[in-house]
C-alpha cells in the first residue's frame, strides 16, 4: 500500500485532519471537566468530518486511513505530537487552527479543488481557533501553575511549527504571508496569555518537521497502530 | 479537580424561529465567555441563528415553594380580576 499511493495536497491536508483528530479522540472520558469534553470531542468530529472529505479526493478513504504505514502519511509532526497535559493539547491546538483556518481562509476565496470543502470547514475551524484562544489565555493568565504549564507547552511544540509553512505543491496560497499571519496572531494571543513568545528555532537544523515527506516522530507510529488494529486485524470486513 | 472555581450557569436559547429564550440547562464554566461556548456545544448543535444567554445561577433569584399558596393562590373567586370574557381577534398572534 505504502508505495502506490501517490502524494497528494489533499492527502497532506486530510492527514492533518484525521491524525488530530484521532488524538483529540483520546481525550474522550478523561477531559478536565464535562464541558471540555464535549468540545473537544466537537472539534475531534469537525476534523474527521474534513479529512473524509479530503481523503475522498484522493482514493479510497477507509484504505488510505487504515492501511497506509507511517512512511505514506504525509501529516504535519505537530499534529501527531502526544496530547500531554491540557496545557500541550491547547497549545497543539492553538498552533495548528491558527494556521488551519488563515490556510482555509484563503482556499475559500479562491477557485480550486479544495474551495467548496474549505468554504463549509472554514466556519469549523474558526471556532476551533477561538477555542484555543480562550484556553491559552485563561491559563496562561491564570494560576502560577497554569501559567508554568502552558509556558512549557508552547515551547515544547514550538520547534514543530516552522513545517506549516512548507509550501504543499498543488496548494496555490500565499505561505510567506500565511505565515506572517500566523506569527502575528500567536504572538498576539501569547502576549494577552502573559507567555513569552519561544524563542528556539522553527526551521533549520535544530528545529522539527518532515512529516509532509514521510518523515515522523516516535509516538506516531503507536498512535497508528491502535488506530488501525481493527480494520488490519479483519481486512476486507464492511462496519 | 474541584469545581470551586467552575460556577453553575443557567443557559437560555433562542431557536432560529423561536420568540423568546427559553431555559435551556444549565453547565459549569469559569465565565461567562466559555459559558456560552459551552453552551453552544451543548445545547445548540452549532445550529446557526440562535442567540444564547448565560446567567450565573446564583444571580437567579426564585419563589420559594413553601410560599407557593400566598403567592401564586390565583383567587378564582374574583372573577373581576380576570380578564378572560372578551373574544379575541383573529389578527393577533401570541397573546
Amino acid at each position: 500500500m505504502t508505495a502506490t499511493v501517490p502524494t497528494t495536497a489533499a492527502l497532506a491536508l486530510g492527514d492533518d485532519a484525521l491524525v488530530l483528530s484521532h488524538r483529540l479522540g483520546e481525550w474522550a472520558g478523561h477531559a478536565p471537566v464535562l464541558e471540555e469534553e464535549v468540545a473537544l470531542a466537537n472539534i475531534a468530529l469537525d476534523l474527521l468530518g474534513q479529512a473524509r472529505v479530503l481523503l475522498s479526493m484522493t482514493g479510497d478513504e477507509d484504505e488510505l486511513a487504515y492501511l497506509r504505514e507511517e512512511r505514506a502519511f504525509r501529516n504535519l509532526q505537530l499534529v501527531e505530537q502526544p496530547n500531554g497535559d491540557f496545557a500541550h493539547t491547547i497549545a497543539r491546538q492553538l498552533y495548528f487552527s491558527t494556521y488551519q483556518h488563515l490556510l482555509y481562509a484563503e482556499l475559500a476565496a479562491h477557485e480550486g479543488p479544495f474551495q467548496p470543502l474549505a468554504g463549509k470547514a472554514v466556519k469549523e475551524v474558526a471556532y476551533h481557533r477561538d477555542h484555543a484562544e480562550q484556553w491559552t489565555v485563561r491559563l496562561g493568565d491564570g494560576t502560577d501553575l497554569s501559567h508554568d504549564r502552558m509556558s512549557r507547552a508552547c515551547d515544547a511544540l514550538w520547534r514543530f511549527t516552522g513545517e506549516m509553512f512548507q509550501p504543499i505543491p498543488g496548494v496555490d496560497v500565499d505561505w510567506a504571508g500565511l505565515e506572517a499571519s500566523w506569527l502575528t496572531s500567536v504572538t498576539d494571543v501569547l502576549g494577552r496569555a502573559t507567555l513569552a513568545v519561544p524563542e528556539g528555532p522553527r526551521t533549520g537544523a535544530w528545529a522539527a518537521g518532515a512529516g509532509r515527506q514521510g518523515l515522523h516522530t516516535e509516538p506516531f507510529g503507536r498512535m497508528l497502530a491502535e488506530m488501525q488494529h481493527l480494520h488490519r486485524s479483519h481486512p476486507g470486513a464492511s462496519w | 479537580m474541584t469545581h470551586t472555581d467552575w460556577p453553575l450557569w443557567e443557559v437560555f436559547v433562542r431557536s432560529r424561529r423561536g420568540l423568546s429564550h427559553t431555559h435551556a440547562g444549565s453547565l459549569h464554566a469559569p465565565d461567562a465567555e466559555l459559558a456560552l461556548r459551552n453552551a453552544r456545544d451543548l445545547y445548540t448543535r452549532r445550529g446557526e441563528g440562535v442567540s444564547v444567554w448565560v446567567v450565573p445561577a446564583s444571580a437567579v433569584t426564585a419563589s420559594s415553594p413553601d410560599e407557593k399558596d400566598p403567592f401564586f393562590e390565583p383567587s378564582a373567586d374574583k372573577p373581576y380580576r380576570h380578564p378572560t370574557f372578551y373574544e379575541i381577534p383573529e389578527g393577533v398572534k401570541h397573546l
